[in-house]
């Protein structure tokens, strides 16, 4: 009876119950038939096989992990276990597909999903089993190996995979950067090549195991410098490395730091709202909205321009009238609190967006048809057009913002609104004037995100109501709370993982938002404070887990 | 402190200029229309009717909202989806395979109870899945964290059905007892919307009578009173807020059932816009309690309904039906700033996260 | 820990900058040039064996996928049929626009960010083809889009830049044939028009409205609805009770979702049962027909014209059901395919052949090619491009359902 116990039957069907339901989802939904084509190393394996094999593989991994350590045959066998439960259902799953019309419910069934999971064998689920057996017995085995070489194994598998991921960006770069014979020795149209894969995967993990074992990386590199020298050398470095970025990056990845820049640039603005005075804005967008057209009245060459003033002039004015609006705006919401002011707030972020789109404002600002002709930034003679020469303007906003937000969040309002936000009564009674400090942090938040709108209109030369939608507000909320509420690196963090990350898996198409809903919700788990979190917040929690303990 | 005053009196006398203009606007709009009235008695009543329509379902969705907000004082942003997956699902698994053997039609009670079922229990099931993985682990965690959790469970679920399904608008069947109307007055009124507003009531009713009589409705107001003490009466905290999800789902599954009947298709971004309003309107009618759900829900119907034509046509604003939205939200802050706790709400107690 | 950081940030530092300076020098004077490129903007050198390579740029994710992925079908049909072009194989590289501003924006960055696609098939969606048409001028690429319809991308006061072209039809020509259609073979005096706020429908109902009084009806309302709404049984109410009178004719030419309820929610509203209602192409697909269902019977679409289209089109809807295992999603394939026959067509005349099969494409050239199209045979009708890339053969029919296909009735 003991073996039974230490089978521990529950658990194990837990497992195997939530091990089935991702095979069969990512196949049911259209993922696997999706990445049917798209090899990681040519020839050798698809980005499919990693999806319906991969959760057996894990599943499996944690199994044996689990298992105490005298125990491993035990482990072994609930891998096996698994392994052949899921084969079992996935083999299931197939005979359903080929012999019964089910692809009039669920749409992506196709006889092309079924001939990937059958690697083509005409006979059916038989040889998907054995693998999904093979893949737990793998995860499973992988466990079993002594731990500085399974943590070497699984990073140089992790980075060769990441390299795979990306080769179709890498190959761009490197066709650029160095020549178009190395990048096609090393990457095939769209995967990384058998050998280059092999040396890649030996080299991380060697790397990874002597480091382990202490044998590298732990002499000293470089000179002995004080902390304050190594401050300058460090800044300076990190200077040098923005300025030549673009020129690293080529012009379709500096578009994409552009955007993470203006998302850093709004998200800036949102943590002084939500991360610093602790009021929860879900209309953000609305400011980055103004900010947008005001550039575009003010500068645009078409009908609708007002002014036809320069970028630079502009700039300042669009920055103040957003502020403005965040002061006009932050006024009928002082009294309301937390989930009152959310709605508020979004319902204020429709109103701005279906007043941009409607007729009652086309004469203005071109409702549905938008504003064209918005002129790029000048510099002399020179208009900034490539994305490399953009990048800089918004270098330098970023750089303004985050010094300014570092000095406010350092300086007696910024302790004001952390008062504010642990508790508004208390700080009233310490003297501290709400309505001041309210309307401080929705007029300075605001004001970011107007920069960022700004530039955006310039750097896009059209804008339309579509691109001001919820999604924005929600996207710059997610980014600065899994970054880290209230801290600044936690931002830029967040702003290349929820903005970049997109970005560069474009080939996933319709899972993008799937994959995003995941990482939210997976990052909010294991990291319920974000990336970097500031050290208030650290804090806060910790003192929940003892309250908890305690309780 | 005289600073402060200030400032005070120069908010106030703002806001009170912003109430005022807002109220002038509202009322010459309805005056003029009122003096013009391009509209008949039938026209009025079908707006009424209309409205009424719409926000008995905007009220099932809000109480979701509400019942949640109760226990946990969380916004679930992902009940939208709990509203869609039911129905969307079983509109394609049970619905459209029903009418293609011709037992729709043959017997239409039987299969519409069979869909509304399946609506349901799919709802409740995604919702009890979105509680337990994404939720309650975050019980403890600052009030923003499982606000995130929602935003991504929202996300997964729409494009997983998405993926499921498909993302083109799929056609509920025609139910041919349920086409044309029935007299009523002296006007004619939609059997789907007849239906709807029935639905709706009986529900409440029987919402209503769970919450306040049943040992588990007691169960879920002593635990949105207080956790702590619940728990020592012997109450299953755990047990009972996955209770209050089902239970918002419940009414989740069944306006999806009354919005598939009336508006005849179903595809996998429904809930979206459907939420935000059902949010809206639990707010206007005062998060946390169900009857201010219900009033919320049917105020946001009739503005939406009746709004653009009394308040905006007669101002000559083109394409005033594009600004529904903008009145919807406006009501909404002028609700607010007048009653902070909306139109039914108790002044809330300052609960803290 | 902070030293080995910053150790390695230099040494990164370093090896990135000499690698950027290494790589500008290089692509200057690497490869040598088989032969000289005289082209005003830049040539693309296709070497002997090597694809030919093009890219689209088209909505292929969220609620508009299926009118991208349709227009990327015709592209991939084009390509089928066509083979190779002068002995080089032709590679497709296929971008989403997001259709909307931005995601036009990176996606023609990410296009003209590689030197080797010689032209571009783009965009769906009007708001993405503006920042996309100046990022393609801007790096000398030539666009061809399927499917942009909003008079002002062929305006040079407004959003035109010099190698944007387009196969669809001008907003302009399918509002004034579905006016026409109304007043004088429906015979109608009176019209509303809805749109629902996207730039595509509110061009196009602005077009009809204009069309229609040109032609000397009445517009006795214009109003609009946003996207997602259901309910539209108050706007219908309203214009129901115009000041004008009932329409005569009401005419929503928006997508298909809020398209079938405004079509089935039209026949509920006391008023309007004897309006003629009229919807186009952003509604003209199997699932908009199923949507509406029986309430299509009196109801009138109209769309581009393929009924002339002869062989080529049989042969092209059967390519199609045989690759993507349905019938053409969406309107746009046809356009798309003409597209990438006339980017072919001018590839092959302006080319310059080297040794051993090397290709050499001015850029320039490329551009004045397609600009002087004249009279190429497609089979959305013989193409003829203006001086400011409008190229379509402006024939629009109408159509309704009949047992859930959409027939052609008119004219």
């Amino acid at each position: 009876m003991s073996f039974f116990k230490d089978l521990d039957l529950r658990k194990l069907g837990m497992q195997l119950l939530v091990t089935s339901i991702i095979t069969l989802s990512v196949s049911a939904i259209g993922m696997v038939e999706l990445f049917g084509g798209r090899y990681v190393i040519t020839g050798l394996f698809t980005m499919a096989q990693i999806l319906f094999l991969g959760p057996t593989a894990f599943f499996a991994y944690r199994a044996v992990r689990e298992t105490p350590g005298s125990q491993k045959w035990l482990g072994l066998l609930k891998a096996l276990l698994l392994g052949v439960s899921v084969g079992l259902v996935m083999f299931a799953f197939v005979w359903l597909a080929q012999n019964f019309n089910v692809r009039s419910i669920f749409i992506n069934i196709s006889p092309r999903l079924i001939n990937i999971l059958t690697f083509e064998h005409a006979g059916g689920g038989t040889t998907l089993l054995i693998t999904l057996i093979g893949a737990a017995l793998a995860g499973g085995a992988l466990a079993m190996v002594p731990t500085k070489l399974r943590n070497a194994l699984l990073l140089g598998a992790s980075i060769t995979l990441l390299v795979g991921l990306l080769s179709e960006i890498l190959s761009e770069r490197l066709r650029s950067l160095f020549s178009s014979q190395l990048s096609s020795a090393i990457f095939a149209s769209k995967a990384l090549l058998l050998v280059p894969a092999i040396v890649l995967f030996t080299l991380a993990s060697a790397i990874s195991f002597l480091r382990q074992s202490g044998r590298i990386g732990t002499g000293k590199i470089g000179p002995d410098l004080k902390p304050s020298q190594a401050k300058i050398v460090r800044t300076a470095l990190i200077s040098l490395f923005l300025l030549v970025l673009p020129m690293l990056l080529g012009s379709y990845l500096t578009e994409v730091t552009n955007n993470i820049g203006l998302f850093f640039l709004m998200g800036l603005g949102l943590n002084i709202v939500v991360g610093l005075a602790g009021l929860l804005d879900l209309g953000y967008v609305a400011f980055f909205a103004i900010g947008a057209y005001t550039m575009a009245a003010l500068t645009s060459t078409g009908h609708l321009g007002l002014a036809e003033m320069s970028f630079w002039v502009a700039l300042p004015i669009c920055v103040a009238v957003a502020a403005f609006a965040g002061l006009i705006l932050g006024m009928p919401v002082l009294r309301m609190r937390g989930d009152y002011l959310a709605i508020v707030t979004l319902g204020f972020g429709e109103i701005i967006r279906i007043l941009a789109l409607s007729d009652l404002m086309k004469p203005y600002i071109g409702g549905a048809q938008g504003i064209l002709n918005i002129p790029k930034p000048m510099v002399g003679e020179l208009a900034l057009i490539r994305p490399e020469q953009m990048y800089y303007v918004i270098l330098i906003g970023v750089a303004i913002a985050m010094f300014m937000s570092t000095r406010v969040r350092d300086s007696q309002i910024g302790r004001r609104w952390m008062a504010m936000r642990e508790d508004e009564d208390v700080a009233e009674a310490m003297g501290i004037n709400l309505v001041n400090t309210k309307l401080l942090a929705f007029t300075i938040g605001a004001g970011f995100s107007g920069l960022a709108g700004a530039i955006f209109a310039s750097k896009l030369g059209s804008i339309f109501p579509h691109s001001f939608n919820l999604l924005i507000s929600i996207n710059v909320l997610s980014l600065i709370i899994v970054g880290g509420l209230g801290s600044i690196p936690g931002t830029l963090v967040g702003a290349i993982i929820l903005v970049g990350l997109p970005e560069l898996l474009r080939e996933f198409a319709e899972f993008r938002w799937l994959a995003y809903g995941v990482l939210l919700v997976t990052m909010m788990l294991s990291r319920p404070e974000g990336f970097i979190p500031s050290e208030v917040i650290k804090r806060e929690l910790h003192a929940g887990d003892e309250a908890e303990q305690a309780g | 402190m005289r600073d402060r005053l200030r400032n005070l009196n120069f908010i106030d006398l703002f806001l009170w200029v912003v109430r005022a203009a807002i109220v002038a606007v509202i009322l010459v709009g309805t005056v003029k229309t009122i003096l013009s009235n391009p509209y008949t008695l039938r026209n009025w009543e079908d707006f009424i009717i209309f409205g009424i329509a719409q926000g008995s379902m905007y009220a099932l969705i809000a109480i979701g909202y509400t019942l949640v907000y109760g226990v946990l004082q969380m916004i679930n942003f992902a009940h939208g989806e709990f509203f869609m997956s039911g129905i969307f699902a079983s509109t394609s698994a049970v619905a459209i395979p029903l009418a293609r053997a011709g037992y729709l039609a043959s017997h239409p009670i039987p299969s519409l109870l069979l869909i509304a079922l399946c609506s349901i229990l799919i709802s409740i099931a995604i919702s009890l899945l979105t509680e337990r993985i994404a939720y309650r682990p975050l019980r403890h965690a600052p009030r923003l964290m499982p606000l995130i959790t929602a935003i991504g469970a929202s996300f997964f679920w729409q494009y997983y059905f998405r993926g499921l399904f498909g993302s083109q608008v799929i056609p509920f069947p025609d139910i041919p007892q349920l086409e044309g109307t029935v007299p009523f007055l002296h006007t004619q009124v939609l059997k789907s919307h007849v239906l709807v507003i029935f639905v709706t009531l009986v529900v409440l009713i029987g919402l209503n009578f769970f919450i306040s009589r049943t040992r588990p409705g007691k169960a879920i107001r002593a635990v949105a009173e207080n956790k702590d003490v619940a728990a020592l009466m012997g109450i299953n905290v755990n047990r009972t807020i996955s209770l209050t999800f089902a239970t918002g789902a419940a009414m989740a599954g069944v306006a999806g059932m009354l919005y598939a009947l009336v508006f005849h298709q179903v595809h996998f971004f429904m809930g979206f816009i459907p939420g935000i309003k059902a949010f809206t309107a639990a707010v206007l009618g005062g998060i946390g309690s169900i009857p201010g759900a219900a009033v919320g829900g049917l105020f946001l119907g009739l503005f939406e309904s009746l709004g653009p034509s009394l308040f905006l046509q007669s101002l000559g604003i083109p394409a005033f039906n594009q600004l529904k939205d903008v009145i919807a939200f406006t009501m909404l802050v002028l609700v607010l700033i007048f009653r902070p706790q909306g139109i039914v709400g108790e002044r809330l107690k300052e609960k803290k996260a | 820990m902070s030293k080995r950081l910053l150790a390695l940030t230099a040494i990164l530092v370093a090896g990135l900058v000499l690698a950027a300076c290494g790589g500008a020098t290089g692509g200057g004077g690497g490869s040598a040039a088989a032969f000289e490129c005289t082209d005003a903007i830049g040539c693309v050198e296709v070497a002997a064996g090597a694809p030919i390579r093009i890219a689209s740029a088209l909505v292929i994710s969220g609620p508009n996928a299926d009118l991208g992925l349709d227009s990327q079908h015709g592209v991939e049909i084009a390509i089928e049929f066509k083979g190779d072009v002068l002995g080089h194989p032709v590679e497709l590289q296929a971008e989403d626009d997001g259709c909307s501003a931005e995601g036009g924006q990176t996606a023609g960055q990410k296009i003209v960010s590689d030197p080797s696609i010689v032209a571009i098939i783009g965009t769906s969606c009007s708001g993405a083809g503006v920042p996309l048409a100046q990022i393609a001028s801007d790096a000398g690429y030539a666009v061809v889009s399927p499917s942009n319809t909003a008079p002002s991308l062929t305006d040079p006061a407004q959003a035109w830049k010099p190698g944007y072209l387009r196969t669809a039809h001008n907003d302009k020509v399918q509002g004034a044939a579905m006016a026409d259609y109304a007043y004088n073979t429906l015979g109608l005096t009176t019209a509303a028009a809805i749109h629902d706020g996207d730039p595509y429908t509110e061009g196009l109902a602005n077009a009809f409205r204009e069309a229609f009084e040109a032609e000397g009806g009445t517009i006795v309302a214009f109003t609009a609805v946003n996207v997602g709404d259901t309910d539209m049984r108050p706007v219908l109410t309203s214009i129901a009770a115009s000041a004008g009178g009932a329409p005569g004719f009401l005419f929503f030419p928006v997508f298909t979702a809020e398209c079938a309820h405004l079509a089935t929610q039209a026949l509920e509203v006391a008023g309007l049962e004897n309006t003629v209602r009229g919807a186009a192409d952003g509604c003209f697909s199997a699932a908009a027909a199923e949507a509406i269902g029986s309430a299509a019977a009196g109801m009138y679409f109209s769309g581009p014209d393929l009924a002339f289209a002869g062989d080529t089109y049989a042969d092209f809807t059967a390519a199609y059901q045989a690759n993507f295992g349905s019938a053409p999603l969406s309107v746009f394939h046809a356009h798309a395919f003409d597209a990438t026959n006339m980017v072919f067509a001018c590839i092959e005349e302006v080319a310059k052949q080297g040794d051993g099969g090397a290709l050499l494409i001015g850029r320039q050239d490329l551009r004045d090619c397609l600009y002087a199209t004249s009279g190429f045979a497609g089979i959305t009708g013989s193409l003829t491009c203006n001086e400011y890339g409008d190229c379509a053969d402006p024939k629009i029919a109408v159509y309704e359902i009949q047992n859930g296909d959409y027939v052609a009735i008119w004219p």
